[in-house]
């Protein structure tokens, strides 16, 4: 997969649920409609990308893609 | 099956609960108050001779010929303009009544040619019904005198013809246009004898305002307006009635039919979601479902630059198989997947889920919804716990204000659009919030909008939040209905975060552009009326926030307690004919039918066990994922049912691209479309004439689609895809597709109500049809939200700007959208004659981004684009903004996706069609792109002859 457009579309989602004040329920948020809508082959570029360097995604975006690693 | 024709009671009923008791030639009727004495007749079975009155317009009186007496009353009024009255007695026939309207028909007929047995409308025709019924047995005036008889004929429409020397003048086309359409196309022009029905000022009908909606024609009593599909056919002897197959209105019609073949399509009047109304498309443009380019073989080829070899039903079928299974085989159970459409009945897009989900082994299904209204399922299903629009059509007539945003009901949802005019010249408010002065702004008949907020493109979070700042501070919020309806907390929440000064219309017109005045003016009209309603389309979901803006709009109608009643509610105007159906179908990668996750444990048992087959706990790969997975080489086979995706999606390029580095691509379809021309497999498909299903429109309603000729290529579409399905070893047994929906109730929550015989019976369902609301539900969520807890949530609506950012070298917004006379990616309707009103998608300019750049009125203009380049002619428009650019999409070597992005919908991925930095430019030839196509495309067609 294209990791810029997957790490695109993590911070796109990142921006919506960052109007959330709570950031550990906005991390929620967002690796929740990750999980949810993601192939897992895509959710597996991603978390592989965060652990080889994860530049690029946006503070609330490596959060929740880091809560998807520690899922498993 | 027969050509009864419908009842037409002469009057429209009367909405009134109070009835009232009278007696017509010696008979006790009851009927409702307000009802015309014509009508009340008629419900007992006394059809009064008529010819100005039909039930679809207000009576008019004119024609004197349905004059009654009244007992009490003096003289002889019309029975069509008296209403009834308690203890009236009524006589419609006597020797006096039958003299007058003996004299009545003998002036008509003086000036009509008698030439009965020649005349189109021989046999279906009111002049020659009334002629009998009144008895009529001679014409004592002298033929020689003064009369319209050699009136020319205007042929000038591709649809009907206009013959005045037939014309009795009775006003029913003119009141149609004004009543039922609202174009006010026609009058009468002249007085007395001189009198005749004009189009516009006495022109031809084509160059008149006239928008060919048939309603003038459905309207007249005589031959004068006649379909020209009748006059060179003869009248129809049989008559099924099914469901139109383009937008999501879903117009309920009378297919008319000679043998197998459709004559005229006449607008149902016992439709509800029409009532009798249609469009240009629905009620003419039917003929691309006989036209030459139908493929109606099945044909197999190994690489796009091979000759298209036309085979047999099985073999087509057992390549696709095997292809798929090779595939799978090398590269895995998930390189492969399928797209389901809008234009596939339920049945057919149920089908293709479960052969993707029980038959490939995975969750990699997707549907046309996804580049068009998938952030309304999202933003639905968050807010209000379903995906769907909370009202039916008719709610509109109980609306006071009335906000569009992002849409254009006159030429996306025609019908609908008369409807909301309707409602619209009796009164109600209208504010607009589209970045383009659309028709009912200002250009429609006895219609202005009271605030037209013409925004940015790509700031619509940023108004809606406006609009939502001055409900919670200027203290429009309906406390009670957010104390009892909704989650209180979220409110709460919600209410601090949309109050902060930032949300203000004042911080925010710097962003939208919109003066902060009108912004507060609007909100205060919406929030302070009655009934308030929204209705949206495409302008806000085909955006990067267009979930965020659906929510946006949820969030405000809470807050107004505008939802659970008529006259309100959140109306989405789906694009196509079935997007609501096919959504609903689980044609999404992540759901089941009926909305429900893929890893959602007790739903995925139910499936499997009914299916018999283990099922994927995970989402799959939605169209553009599929995309990217193909170029990256994991993804190589596609089964595409009814979709063009390689001109309906974004960024052309890009998914040309990733087509061409499939090894197999099925295309089942009518025509070799721009799709198929990248296919290894063409499965030939079936309209919606030739098949039987139902559709689901943007009211939720579920109509029957009935097949009224055999399909041409041999197969339904859901057989095709059942013998997909057994090639590739999972059994599918339906003999017909009543069975399919019958296993879609025992399924789906909101559908165990539903079955074909229910359907046929009560005409369409509005689901949830179920233990609970067995007869359909017309307004969603009257007394709890479909949520768990049954509370309505409110969201966060943070505005953030897209990424598609306008810079010096692309200073201008492109944003895109319909036309009347076309549809979609025109496959359908560019094979019809609507291309005399349409012929080419034209890109609409500001007259000062014209002159900037010295573009006049049709010059050829270059688009350049961040993703490609393609070239239009340019049409100089002040309804467009100075810094917007305007195109449709209806033809595929325009190549409007060519420039558009891969932005796309954070939490769907739905393109972000609607915004696109371009530069214009005054240009010579056509772009390299377009150079490409022609080329690529000839050579597909060569493909595509015979060997």
């Amino acid at each position: 997969m294209h990791i810029e457009k997957l790490v695109s579309m993590a911070n796109d989602i990142a921006d919506f649920f960052n109007a959330e004040s709570d950031k550990e329920i906005a991390a929620e948020g967002v690796k929740k409609h990750i999980q949810r809508s993601w192939d897992p082959r895509m959710r597996k570029a991603i978390v592989k990308y965060y652990q080889d360097s994860g530049e690029g995604l946006s503070p609330l975006a490596a959060d929740a893609v880091k809560k998807l690693m520690e899922m498993g | 099956m027969s050509m009864t024709p419908e009842k037409d009671f002469g009057t429209p009923a009367s909405p009134s609960t109070q009835m009232v008791n009278l007696e017509i030639d010696g008979f006790q009727v009851i009927a409702p108050a307000g009802t015309s004495v014509m009508r009340a007749a008629a419900s007992i079975g006394i059809d009064i001779p008529k010819l100005c009155a039909t039930d679809s317009i207000e009576p008019f009186g004119s024609c004197r010929l349905c004059v009654v007496e009244i007992k009490g009353g003096r003289g002889m009024p019309a029975s069509c303009t008296t209403p009834i009255a308690e203890g009236m007695v009524v006589t419609t026939q006597n020797k006096k009544l039958a003299d007058v309207r003996r004299g009545v028909m003998e002036l008509y007929i003086s000036d009509h040619p008698l030439d009965c047995l020649t005349c189109a409308a021989n046999g279906d025709c009111e002049l020659q019904d009334m002629a009998g019924a009144v008895g009529l047995r001679e014409v004592r005036y002298n033929p020689a005198g003064e009369n319209h008889l050699r009136a020319v004929k205007d042929e000038s429409n591709p649809y009907f013809t206009f013959d005045p020397s037939k014309c009795i003048v009775c006003s029913r086309c003119v009141r149609a246009c004004e009543e039922t359409q609202g174009t006010f196309a026609l009058t009468i022009d002249g007085r007395g004898f001189d009198s005749k029905v004009s189009p516009s000022q006495n022109q031809p009908f084509m160059d008149s305002e006239c928008v060919s909606c048939g309603a003038c024609v459905q309207a007249c009593p005589t031959a004068t307006l006649m379909e020209k599909s009748v006059i060179d056919h003869g009248v129809p002897e049989h008559a099924i009635v099914t469901t139109c197959a383009y937008c999501g209105v879903g117009c309920s019609f009378r297919a008319e039919m000679k043998g197998s073949q459709v004559i005229r399509m006449v607008p149902h009047k016992d439709g509800k979601a029409n009532h009798g109304h249609s469009c240009v498309k629905g009620r003419f443009a039917f003929g691309y479902a006989t036209h030459k380019d139908r493929i109606t073989k099945p044909m197999i080829r190994k690489s796009i630059k091979d000759h298209w070899q036309e085979v047999s039903w099985e073999e087509a079928i057992n390549y696709a198989a095997s292809e798929l299974k090779r595939i799978q085989a090398e590269h895995g159970k998930d390189a492969i997947g399928g797209i389901t459409s809008s234009r596939c009945t339920n049945e057919e897009t149920y089908l293709v889920q479960k052969l993707i989900r029980a038959g490939f082994g995975n969750n990699n299904v997707d549907t046309c919804a996804r580049v068009c209204h998938s952030p309304t399922g999202y933003g639905l299903k968050q807010t209000f716990g379903e995906s769907s629009g909370t009202q039916n059509f008719d709610s509109v007539m109980k609306a006071d204000v009335i906000m569009v945003i992002g849409a254009n009901p006159t030429d996306g949802h025609p019908v609908f659009g008369s409807l909301m005019k309707k409602r619209l010249r009796q009164g109600a408010k209208l504010i607009v919030v589209d970045p383009r002065e659309i028709d009912l702004v200002r250009n429609s008949p006895h219609v202005k909008a009271d605030y037209h907020l013409k925004l940015r493109p790509s700031t619509n979070v940023a108004i809606i939040n406006a609009i939502a700042h001055v409900v919670v501070t200027e203290n429009f919020v309906d406390e009670e209905f957010v104390k009892f309806r909704c989650d209180v907390g979220s409110f709460n929440k919600w209410r601090n975060f949309i109050a902060d000064t930032r949300h203000a219309p004042e911080a925010t017109e710097s962003i939208t552009g919109v003066p902060a005045a009108d912004i507060r003016a609007a909100a205060r009209l919406y929030a302070g009326a009655k009934n308030g309603a929204i209705y949206y389309g495409l302008g806000v979901t085909e955006h990067s926030q267009g979930s965020t803006m659906v929510i946006g709009i949820a969030n405000l109608a809470m807050a107004t307690g505008n939802l659970g009643r008529e006259g309100v509610g959140v109306n989405p105007l789906r694009g196509q004919n079935n997007v609501q159906g096919s959504c609903d179908m689980g044609s999404f990668p992540h759901e089941y039918p009926g909305y429900r996750h893929v890893s959602d444990k007790a739903t995925r048992e139910l499936f499997e066990k009914d299916w018999g087959v283990k099922l994927q706990p995970e989402p799959g790969l939605r169209i553009p994922n599929m995309f990217d997975a193909a170029s990256d080489g994991s993804f190589l086979g596609l089964y595409v049912e009814g979709e063009d995706i390689a001109q309906s999606d974004p960024d052309i390029q890009h998914v040309h691209h990733a087509l061409r580095s499939m090894e197999c691509v099925i295309v089942q379809d009518l025509f070799l479309n721009e799709t198929a021309k990248f296919a290894h497999v063409f499965l030939p498909g079936s309209s919606f004439l030739e098949k039987n299903g139902t559709f689901t429109n943007a009211e939720r309603r579920i109509s029957p689609v009935r097949k009224v000729m055999p399909p041409l290529a041999g197969h339904e579409d859901w057989e095709i895809t059942q013998m997909l399905s057994n090639a590739l070893g999972y059994p599918m047994n339906y003999s017909h597709p009543s069975e399919i929906m019958d296993e879609i109730a025992r399924l789906t929550p909101t559908f165990t109500g539903v079955s074909f015989e229910k359907i046929d019976q009560l005409g369409s369902i509005q689901w949830p049809c179920n233990e609970h609301a067995p007869q359909g539900t017309p307004t969603m969520h009257e007394e709890t939200f479909m949520r768990d807890n049954g509370k309505g949530l409110f969201m966060l609506t943070e505005f953030v700007p897209t990424h598609e950012k306008v810079t010096q070298k692309f200073p201008l917004i492109l944003t895109t959208g319909r036309i009347l006379s076309q549809y979609n990616v025109g496959a359908q309707t560019r094979r019809t004659e609507n291309n005399v009103w349409h012929a080419e998608d034209l890109l609409e300019i500001h007259p000062h981004d014209a002159e900037d750049r010295g573009i006049n009125d049709r010059d050829w203009i270059g688009i350049k684009s961040r993703a490609g380049e393609t070239v239009l002619r340019a049409k100089i428009s002040e309804r467009v903004q100075p810094g917007v650019v305007y195109t449709t999409f209806h033809f595929p070597e325009s190549g409007a996706n060519v420039i558009t992005t891969d932005n796309s919908d954070w939490a769907t991925n739905c393109p972000e069609y609607k915004v696109t930095a371009v530069q214009v430019a005054k240009v010579s030839h056509t772009s390299e792109w377009q150079q490409n196509y022609h080329a690529f495309s000839e050579r597909q067609m060569e493909l595509l002859a015979k060997e």
